[in-house]
């Protein structure tokens, strides 16, 4: 039995179909990347399995997780798997924050929901996920508000509350888009780390061909809500089947040969 | 009628009133200041609909020729407001500094003070009287108006298009006429109906309080004021007063919601 | 128009405020008590029968007349049901504060009525804005329902713009204690402007209205301070 099973997922706001008869497994330990513009649905396909969507969506099909049929279930026991069984990483460092609350206290949270600890406990395992995710000085950094990180830190915190509690099922919903170039790689090197140390499944949401191809072994490429090609990632790459995958790569390629020419000082 | 159902159920409500007002004008079950001792504190019956208050005047008749009063004053009252409010909105956000700051700050005291203290202050010199109800309220809210319009002629001032048009040479009266009275139109349309609101819960107020329109003419307030020392026997009488100003008021609100809703659908719902 | 002097008209105020002050301060909390669970739950069922039925409740709230709700009240509670006082206050002051309590109970509750109404609407905007914040769904993520969630990190993020509206009314609390003042007989700060008024005694009312509208600025500014501690992103722009 896999560990995700998704089945003509559809995701409707109103009339309007968003993600149109989604399907696709997920095995234990795998890592699948789902890539596609934005518009084409895979942020909604990856919040609906967390059961995150926003209230005004409507979701019907099937989301089978360790056995568990997800959407049918109520939003306490949703929550007993969220940051338990699965964890998520998001998109935006800063507002994923709660400015109000110190750092620490976020990090614990999750420990707190699902290990029963207390907040001191929390806060103390909190120092050691912290160093986990390559922060230096957790003492400082548990006792700081969000708005007194750098951008790499705060998403190294994000990771540090995905973590928490040992996943199986890490979703990361372009973790690396909003940070600056140089810190991307850092932060993408230390995600390769620990779901490797974890042994956890990955699903890597981007819109990035190249982030995908280095974290991931296989990829579903997404169009206006359709998953339109599903691959092991050297096979995309090698033998692209359809023109939108054809596209995404040669694109990719175009700007990376520009990138090297740019570098040599050629005349662009 | 639009679709807007806020907008609807608003212009319904608010209909009541000025229906009831211009109905006064040519006929009322009873005069409302008859005095009919027999028939003092009678509960509803076919011949007195809402019964009778102490000194037997129909209640009835009380409450529709009351409503003259109440839309009376809170009209004039938004007419100051807002003609008062827009001048002086769109005047200190196209006058230079030194006449803007001095602006403002009086703008800024008259909005601390609360237009129940204002009224009070008024009638403490020249003794309650509809005009100063009228006064206080229209005074009142136009800092409130000078305050929103400012902000907002100061969005429009900043736009390229009216930067454009001033560097070219266009007077400020020309801009004003131009760019900036057609994009505020339907945002006072919004204010005006809020202020309506609030200036009816005013009026209603004050002539409670003993600080608006004197006797004998009907006033809701006043009504209420009036039969509260009754109540341990008639309790009903109360009611209808408080009743007509809530659905006024509401009317009021929902038409200024609607309008807001459907004049810029992006704007969430929240309380302004 | 009698000419008091200085010393008297302070003494009078002290007097008053010891009715008008704790009236204020009991509507206000019990304004914030049933208004933020209140609009909390709204904005939760945002798109359910109950939270739409408690939003029409507000918007009705604000529609009606202060002084009505008191009138209102005193038929129901003190007419009706006998229970508590329809007006006055007791003369020995607050030495017996039981009655006191009493006296003021209606009172509060009408001037929390009104003011709460206005302050749900607010509650329940700034907890819909909560709501969307990315920081929600971190915090559900994590493992909370949508009502743990609110309660951990929504109370203190939806408080900051209630707490600072309640601020910027406080001129219309004191107009409100003006008016249940005149409903319930009660011999406080209120009900001496409406005396002063109706003898025309003008230097006494302007007086009065000076120092009111002075502590009215006084507790704006407590409420700011109040506010900076609330936020601390605010704290460390000072």
């Amino acid at each position: 039995m896999s560990l995700l099973e998704v089945r003509d997922l559809v995701i409707k706001f109103g009339d309007k179909i968003v993600v149109d008869h989604v399907s696709f497994d997920l095995q234990a330990g795998e890592r699948l990347g789902i890539i596609g513009e934005s518009g084409s649905g895979k942020t909604l396909t990856s919040l609906a399995v967390m059961g995150l969507l926003p209230d005004t969506a409507m979701a019907t099909g099937s989301i089978q997780f360790e056995g568990t049929e997800l959407l049918s279930l109520s939003d306490r026991e949703m929550s007993k798997i969220c940051g338990n069984r699965i964890g998520m990483v998001f998109q935006e460092p800063l507002t994923s924050l709660n400015p109000l609350m110190r750092v620490g206290k976020q990090i614990a949270q999750p420990l707190r929901n699902h290990r029963n600890m207390s907040l001191k406990a929390g806060l103390v395992k909190a120092l050691t996920l912290c160093e986990r995710v390559g922060l230096p000085d957790p003492e400082r950094i548990v006792r700081a508000y969000p708005h007194q990180l750098s951008g790499g830190q705060r998403q190294r915190i994000g990771l540090a509350i995905a973590l928490a509690c040992n996943p199986v099922l890490i979703i990361a919903d372009e973790p690396t888009t909003a940070l600056d170039v140089t810190v991307q790689r850092e932060v993408l090197k230390l995600m390769n780390e620990l779901v490797a140390q974890e042994g956890s499944s990955l699903i890597f949401v981007t819109h990035d061909l190249p982030v995908v191809s280095s974290m991931t072994e296989a990829v579903a490429v997404m169009q206006h809500g359709k998953i339109v090609e599903h691959t092991k990632v050297d096979d995309l790459f090698a033998h692209p089947r359809h023109d939108y995958s054809k596209k995404l790569i040669d694109t990719a390629r175009a700007t990376e040969a520009e990138f090297k020419r740019f570098a040599s000082g050629a005349p662009v | 009628m639009t679709r807007n159902r806020t907008l609807n159920i608003g212009l319904g409500l608010v209909a009541f009133s000025p229906f009831m007002a211009l109905l006064s004008l040519v006929w009322t079950p009873y005069d409302p200041l008859e005095i009919n001792p027999d028939v003092s504190l009678a509960k509803p019956s076919l011949s007195h609909l809402l019964g009778t208050d102490v000194l037997g005047r129909d209640v009835l008749s009380n409450i529709i020729v009351g409503s003259r009063t109440t839309l009376l004053t809170a009209f004039l009252a938004v007419l100051i407001c807002m003609v008062v409010g827009v001048i002086a909105g769109i005047g200190t956000a196209v006058s230079p500094r030194w006449m803007e700051t001095p602006a403002i700050f009086g703008i800024d005291i008259i909005l601390a003070l609360p237009t129940v203290l204002f009224a009070i202050v008024l009638a403490a010199v020249y003794g309650p009287s509809t005009f100063t109800a009228v006064v206080a309220i229209g005074i009142a809210l136009s800092a409130a108006v000078a305050q929103v319009t400012r902000r907002e002629v100061n969005v429009i001032l900043s736009t390229d298009y009216v930067v454009a048009a001033h560097a070219s040479g266009s007077s400020t009266g020309r801009i004003v006429r131009r760019h900036i009275l057609p994009n505020i139109r339907a945002s006072l349309f919004v204010q005006a109906s809020g202020a309506s609101a609030i200036a009816i819960l005013a009026e209603s107020t004050l002539s409670y309080l003993g600080l608006g329109t004197t006797p004998p003419a009907p006033s809701w307030g006043r009504m209420l004021a009036a039969s509260q020392q009754y109540l341990i026997i008639d309790p009903i009488v109360a009611l209808w007063p408080g009743l007509v100003i809530v659905i006024t008021v509401l009317g009021f609100n929902l038409v200024g919601d609607g309008l807001r809703e459907a004049l810029d659908p992006t704007l969430r719902k929240s309380a302004s | 128009m009698s000419i008091l002097t200085g010393a008297d008209i302070a003494d009078e105020l002290l007097t008053k405020s010891t009715v008008t002050l704790p009236l204020i301060a009991m509507a206000s909390v019990l304004a914030l008590l049933f208004s933020i669970p209140l609009g909390m739950y709204a904005a939760l069922r945002f798109r359910r029968w109950d939270g739409i039925a408690t939003s029409a409740v507000s918007q009705l709230g604000i529609a009606v007349p202060t002084f009505w709700v008191g009138v209102i009240l005193i038929t129901i509670f003190s007419v009706g049901f006998q229970v508590l006082p329809a007006g006055g206050f007791p003369d020995e002051g607050w030495s017996s504060w039981a009655s006191c309590v009493k006296s003021l109970a209606l009172p509060a509750i009408t001037l929390a009525l009104a003011q709460g109404a206005m302050l749900m609407r607010f509650a329940r905007s700034a907890t819909i804005d909560v709501i969307q914040q990315d920081y929600f769904r971190t915090a559900r993520a994590t493992g909370l329902t949508r009502g743990q969630a609110l309660r951990i990190h929504g109370v203190r993020n939806a408080l900051v713009p209630v707490v600072s509206v309640l601020g910027m009314q406080i001129s219309t609390l004191i107009v409100g204690a003006i008016i249940v003042e005149s409903v319930f007989a009660l011999p406080g700060i209120g009900q001496m402007l409406l005396q002063d008024v109706s003898i025309r005694d003008y230097t006494k009312v302007q007086g009065t209205v000076a120092v009111t509208t002075a502590s009215v600025f006084l507790v704006s500014f407590l409420i700011d301070v109040a506010l900076n501690t609330l936020n601390p992103k605010l704290r460390q722009r000072q």
